[in-house]
């Protein structure tokens, strides 16, 4: 019978991976405009401050978030009010349940529990994040539709087919993926590519079915509606799209959902076809067996380069003395900066010295460290794949509508179909 | 725990077909159905078939609805056209017997009817399972089942066009 | 504790509430929507007796094989409908009457 031990450490889990999802909305909403400006060589938002610290752009989210909140949320009276309200909540809430089955570690073995790290280990799990991002369609299919407005529902009606049009390559994508792999779980999968392909390049998804990485990647990007695929919002641009007659909170909830829904289809990719949390070459037994070199050099290094860090704090707020200064909380900004990282580093130096004789860590604290250091990988991967979403939403032009359907529905199914039969053949080959 | 659970899966699932065969407006009928389709698929996920459970969510929720839901946007009918002749007390009160004729039936045939204890199997209702028992015993009705979905593709293609 | 006949009780309530909207609806995507009722009855029907009575997976495999044909035939309905739609502008089953009269 389940404790209440299970049940807490599944609430754990889903406060964890909650607060994954929506801790890195904020920074993904500042790489964005970061990122924008950068790709576009220019600054980027540089102005909202908290008593003059600007903190490089981030600063301006809270802005962001406060006038969001403060706008007021209209309902347009031709609306159809009960869909209306609605829409947005789906849109949000299927996408953040999606998060229940990525694995951001592999299973821990403690006080005699075997913890997996994901909220539900689902048989077939990839094919309940296909579940939750057919379901995606509707919030935006009633926010179209709802808003009485032939401009958003054109805009609703051209996302949702673009939706379920790259549902097929996306699905089919990912039968290479079960076929190699042998299973539909995830962590079985993240655990398959830990093994070394030909001796040396370590088995990840990417280099088993580079096709298929490929259409799925592809596929990712149209589901979200992310350029080149964002035709239904870049209309939003040009005339509305479907969350046009929204306002206020309504439309922050359609705003996250969006990052949210980059965050997933991030994580899938990582977990599909670059390993998920696995270190590259660091099965977890070498991680456990080696925890505590491991741990000696995550001190080590943590604490120099929290050292140095804090030098170059200290250089700065010297340097900005010297120039004069902004005479506003800026010129303390560097010396709170460097002290608090001279405090840090001068902590993990303290515990690399005491850990530097330590032969052996106990069994959970091996564990521990191995897992610490796989949860790192994940959201390392992760947050790196994020960036590539920005990165091709301000380099690529957006797709017109008739070639957007034209590339999904006869060129990228057909790949697909190429890919499983070469998949097939391959394995039938190579396992003769 | 599981009694709770059913009963309110299966009021839920109830209450979704009543609401969708009552409401005049078909697309209040649409997500109603939606209800009622996904708390069957926490009922079939109570009998221990995950595979079928997301399948449910996946084809039913997923994509057939929405293609009923697209094309009742796209018809986009006016209040006008949605009035329907109302419901005779005589037709009800067939309906009703015959409801009670069948219920009558199935508790007769039913009653009987005492499996026992089953034991399951490890891997029941896995994807393993499922598609090891389609593609052995059951292989050729789902050879079939994909030369019906071709027909049906090529055949709505043609239906829907406007110009053959 | 739940045993075979709730379910099947529940089933047998579903598809008759499908039976109805199919009889006395007028409104045909009413009547399409009820008939995918019924055959998601049929479908728990199935799953209730492979978990209870049989104890392998060929129901599960007759509930995919159910819904594989209750993708197609809600795919070529509506595609009538629609081509229904265009020639006569109406969805009520009471204004074909073509071949009636």
């Amino acid at each position: 019978m389940a404790t209440w031990v299970d049940y807490a450490i599944i609430g754990g889990k889903a406060v964890f991976i909650w607060g994954f999802a929506l801790t890195l909305l904020p920074v993904l909403i500042w790489f964005e405009r970061k990122g924008a400006a950068f790709i576009q060589d220019r600054a980027g938002p540089n102005r909202a401050a908290i008593l003059g610290i600007r903190l490089a752009g981030f600063i301006h989210n809270i802005a962001d978030v406060v006038k969001l909140l403060m706008k007021e949320m209209m309902i347009p009276p031709h609306v159809n009010r009960t869909y209306f309200m609605i829409a947005p909540v789906l849109g949000f809430t299927f996408i953040l349940s999606a998060f229940a089955v990525i694995p951001w570690a592999d299973t821990l073995h403690v006080a005699g529990r075997e913890i997996s790290m994901q909220v539900a280990d689902l048989n077939a799990g990839i094919l309940f994040i296909l579940a939750i991002t057919s379901l995606n369609v509707y919030g935006i299919v009633l926010a179209g539709w709802s808003s009485n407005n032939k401009f958003a529902l054109m805009g609703g009606l051209r996302s949702t087919a673009q939706m379920i049009s790259y549902e097929i390559p996306l699905g089919l994508a990912l039968v290479g993926v079960f076929m190699v792999f042998g299973s539909a779980q995830l962590n079985e999968i993240v655990r398959g590519q830990g093994e070394l392909l030909f001796g040396f390049l370590p088995k990840w998804g990417l280099f088993v079915q580079p096709l298929g990485a490929l259409l799925f990647i592809v596929a990712a990007f149209a589901e979200t509606n992310r350029n080149p695929f964002d035709l239904p919002e870049g209309e939003s641009e040009i005339v509305a799209g479907y969350h046009v007659e929204y306002s206020g909170m309504r439309f922050a909830l359609f705003y996250m959902g969006e990052y949210v829904a980059i965050v997933l289809a991030s994580a899938m990719i990582v977990t599909l076809f670059f390993g998920g949390w696995q270190v590259p070459y660091l099965p977890t037994e070498k991680l456990v067996a080696s925890a505590d070199t491991l741990l000696k050099i995550m001190l080590g290094v943590g604490g120099a380069g929290a050292l140095a860090f804090a030098g170059l704090m200290l250089f700065w707020a010297k340097r900005m003395k010297d120039g004069g200064g902004f005479g506003d909380l800026r010129d303390k900004e560097g010396i709170v900066l460097g002290l608090a990282h001279i405090a840090i580093g001068g902590a993990m130096l303290f515990f690399f010295w005491k850990t530097l004789s330590l032969e052996a860590l106990p069994d959970w604290g091996a564990r521990t460290v191995a897992l610490v250091a796989q949860i790192s990988a994940f959201a390392a991967k992760t947050i790196f794949w994020c960036w590539v979403f920005i990165w091709v939403r301000w380099s690529l032009p957006r797709f017109r509508y008739d070639q957007l359907m034209r590339l999904g529905w006869k060129q990228m199914i057909p790949l697909s179909f190429v890919n499983i039969f070469v998949t097939g053949l391959m394995i039938l080959v190579m396992n003769r | 725990m599981q009694v709770a659970l059913f009963y309110i899966l299966a009021t839920l699932s109830v209450a979704g077909g009543l609401l969708m065969v009552g409401q005049k407006n078909p697309l209040a009928g649409a997500f109603s159905l939606i209800l009622s389709l996904c708390s069957l698929a926490g009922l079939v996920a109570m009998l221990h078939a995950e595979f079928v459970f997301i399948l449910q969510v996946l084809v039913y929720a997923g994509a057939i609805m929405v293609l009923i839901i697209f094309t009742i946007m796209l018809l986009n009918l006016k209040k006008e056209e949605l009035q329907e002749a109302p419901v005779g007390w005589m037709r009800l009160l067939l309906t009703a017997t015959l409801c009670a004729l069948g219920a009558f039936g199935a508790i007769q045939v039913f009653g009987e009817v005492d499996p026992g204890q089953v034991e399951l199997a490890t891997g029941f209702g896995n994807i393993e399972s499922v598609g090891r028992s389609m593609l052995s015993d059951f292989v050729y009705p789902f050879e079939v089942i994909s030369l019906i979905l071709l027909v049906a593709v090529v055949g709505v293609v043609l239906l829907a066009k406007k110009v053959i | 504790m739940i045993g075979l006949h709730h379910y099947l009780y529940l089933s047998a309530i579903l598809f008759f509430i499908g039976a109805f909207g199919v009889l006395f609806r007028r409104n045909l995507l009413v009547i399409l929507m009820s008939i995918e009722l019924m055959l998601n009855a049929v479908n728990l029907s199935f799953i209730a007796f492979s978990r209870h009575a049989t104890g392998d997976v060929d129901g599960h495999v007759a509930a995919f094989f159910v819904m594989a044909l209750a993708a197609a035939e809600a795919g070529i309905g509506l595609a009538i409908l629609v081509m229904l739609f265009r020639n006569r502008t109406t969805v009520q089953a009471d204004d074909l009457t073509l071949m009636r009269d």
